[in-house]
């Protein structure tokens, strides 16, 4: 495990189950003269593990359904753990009521991808601001709200005399730069960004992360940095959790991870990246898709589709292990040194 | 004689205040088996283009210039069903979103079936063995049971192939395809790319796709343009135009993407944003975001220039030419 000092939130062994056999009465089943209850779960998060440390970008990379959302909004008290802890510089914060969970609310603030969605529609820009920095700091006067307000608009290049406006006025960029005012307002220390940059043009999308790369370096933020797009995260991330059906593959600092690839889903990933250059290798063909996370198979969840795959990996869980440069790999492949 | 000829197009939209120009000035040409790549951010009238070349455009929007020849012969000019049978059977589209495409109420089979019906006079058994062909041209496993299942018991990648087959079951000579990879996974986007490139090689059939992605248009196009805010700035052979980018606006969209930067260091950002289609500027439409500006760039359209083997519309590399042709001469 990497330096617990340091960090700033801590996911210990984190499952998430979602229901989907509807109420209580649609899980009735009459079974060979027997009434029984059955129940079916999605498995969004298996045992998962992981430390974002003070100051650091930590990017979550994997393809849509293998649960690199549930993990962000897990991590921001949105959802409740099925099992695991969440701890925030030491603390538990993942069993604590509403009311307890207020002053961490204040240091963990999140962006959502779509800024269509995340604005309130009737709220003026100056009304959306406001909300947060009032309710998490009700002494302030007006005018030093006013002042605040401001401050925190100008530095994500947002004229504060648009503030009588309404969000469907603004851009797609402009009303992401807004939520990343909203959720800077309040001064937190650590961001979750789910997908900030996908919905937005190329050209946008390097304005809105330059801006998120000026306020770490200027407010001193921790990201959680959830996206699928690696050529970003290459960009942005100081380390990449890689994540498959659920579970974590490889943990690596951004330089390992891009230079030397260990687990065989990371190396498929990369592959597949459109690149601009000739010389691309072929990409690594995955047998069959993603399968269904209501059943999730036996042993390594990758091994369905791996190429390296024997019967050990069928029947065995792998577990992260540590390698000599720093990087946790979850594969009995790379561990026995097949791969 | 070129497959596909596009020549001095304009599309219009009439709205309350007034007509607004989506398209301006569109030209270019699509010989058999060539692929292109039309490539620009949301709103520079990509898909405008794609549909105007089937004539897809509804009111408000009207082809008010221009002509879009196949095979010599004007598709403004042909009855409904005229058109009828060029659409989809020699020109087809594929969307970007399968699940909108694909009628959630019919099988798999049926879909294909139909469309094979319409255009074709055979028996419907037979219909189903072409059908069954094409679901295994696109590397759909166990293709027999998917003619029975409905769209919602397939995944996302195997919706698109199953759109790709369907597109592809006439035997066109021209795909449009309008973003088909965006809405799914890196590696499925890799897998139906290749799919599509090598159909398209196969069966000499024509492909124009329409991308925000500058790394799928350089992996799977020969020739590509870049549209701004309805124009078309840039138009020449990829490999060129992607080492190379003449144009402000493509050395922008290049640089700003994040494998152009260092790690770490900041993005090459293009300040500012497309403008409305209602507010474009005078002269040149990006003149107001663009490093080079003129005092020219500000009033007067650029004409587009051919320089090497690509054309592009803007008035410094016009008179970079102009300076290396007296340059020339003397």
């Amino acid at each position: 495990m990497t330096d617990t000092n340091n960090s700033l939130v801590q996911i210990r062994d984190l499952y998430k189950r979602f229901s989907i056999s509807g109420d209580f009465l649609d899980q009735i089943k009459f079974r060979g003269g027997k009434l029984v209850r059955e129940q079916e779960h999605v498995h969004a998060i298996n045992g998962v593990s992981l430390d974002v440390i003070q100051g650091e970008a930590l990017c979550v990379v994997g393809e849509s359904g293998c649960g690199k959302s549930t993990v962000a909004r897990t991590v921001m008290g949105l959802l409740k753990p099925s099992a695991g802890e969440v701890s925030y510089r030491g603390e538990r914060i993942d069993n604590l009521d509403d009311k307890a969970l207020l002053p961490y609310r204040k240091k963990m603030q999140m962006i959502f991808q779509n800024p269509y969605a995340s604005l309130n529609p009737r709220m003026t820009i100056m009304e959306t601001l406001r909300e947060p920095v009032q309710f998490h700091n009700p002494s302030l006067s007006a005018v030093e709200l006013r002042d605040k307000i401001h401050e925190v608009m100008h530095s994500v290049g947002v004229d504060p005399s648009w503030g009588e406006r309404y969000p469907h006025e603004f851009s797609g960029g402009q009303r992401q730069r807004i939520s990343i005012a909203r959720a800077l307002a309040v001064d937190p220390e650590f961001i979750v960004a789910d997908e900030p940059i996908s919905a937005l043009d190329v050209s946008i999308q390097a304005q809105v992360l330059n801006l998120m790369m000026d306020a770490q370096e200027s407010r001193n933020l921790t990201y959680l940095f959830i996206t699928h797009d690696l050529a970003v995260v290459e960009h942005f991330g100081t380390r990449v959790a890689v994540m498959y059906l659920g579970t974590l593959c490889e943990l690596a600092s951004t330089k390992n991870l891009f230079a030397e690839p260990r687990h065989p889903y990371t190396r498929a990933l990369l592959s597949a990246i459109p690149r601009l250059e000739d010389d691309r290798p072929d990409f690594i063909r995955l047998q069959g898709e993603v399968p269904t996370p209501v059943n999730l198979p036996s042993g390594c969840v990758f091994h369905g589709r791996c190429p390296h795959a024997n019967e050990r990996c069928k029947q065995e869980i792998p577990a992260l292990i540590p390698l000599a440069d720093g990087s946790q790999v979850a594969c009995h492949g790379v561990e026995e040194g097949r791969i | 004689m070129a497959l596909l000829e596009v020549k001095d197009l304009e599309v219009c939209f009439g709205l309350r205040s007034g007509a607004v120009k989506a398209l301006r000035e569109i030209n270019f040409s699509l010989e058999r088996g060539e692929r292109l790549g039309i490539v620009g951010e949301s709103g520079a009238g990509k898909s405008v283009l794609g549909f105007s070349i089937l004539n897809l455009i509804s009111r408000p929007g009207y082809i008010s210039k221009g002509a879009v020849n196949f095979e010599g012969q004007n598709l403004a000019d042909l009855k409904p069903h005229q058109l009828r049978e060029i659409r989809g059977n020699r020109i087809s589209m594929i969307f970007q979103d399968p699940m909108m495409t694909l009628n959630p109420v019919l099988t798999i089979g049926q879909q294909m079936v139909e469309c094979l019906l319409a255009h074709r006079k055979m028996r419907e058994s037979d219909a189903r063995k072409i059908a069954l062909q094409k679901l295994q041209q696109v590397q759909i496993p166990s293709p027999e049971t998917r003619l029975d299942q409905y769209p919602h018991e397939l995944s996302g990648g195997m919706r698109q192939r199953i759109v790709i087959a369907i597109g592809l079951l006439l035997d066109p000579d021209v795909i449009i395809a309008d973003e088909p990879t965006t809405a799914l996974d890196v590696t499925i986007q890799a897998e139906i790319m290749d799919l599509m490139l090598n159909l398209c090689e196969q069966n000499n059939v024509a492909l124009i796709l329409i991308t925000h992605d500058l790394g799928v248009v350089s992996e799977v196009t020969q020739n590509m343009m870049v549209m701004y805010a309805g124009r078309v700035i840039e138009r020449g052979p990829t490999k060129e135009i992607i080492n190379d980018p003449q144009h402000p606006y493509t050395q922008g969209l290049m640089n700003a993407l994040p494998q152009m930067a260092q790690a770490g260091q900041k993005l090459n950002q293009i300040k500012g944003a497309m403008p409305p289609l209602q507010r474009i500027p005078t002269g040149c439409a990006f003149n107001p975001r663009c490093e080079y500006v003129m005092e020219i760039c500000r009033h007067n359209l650029p004409d587009s220039t051919v320089s090497g083997n690509c054309r592009v519309a803007c008035h410094m590399v016009a008179e970079m030419k102009r300076e290396q042709a007296m340059g020339d001469e003397v």
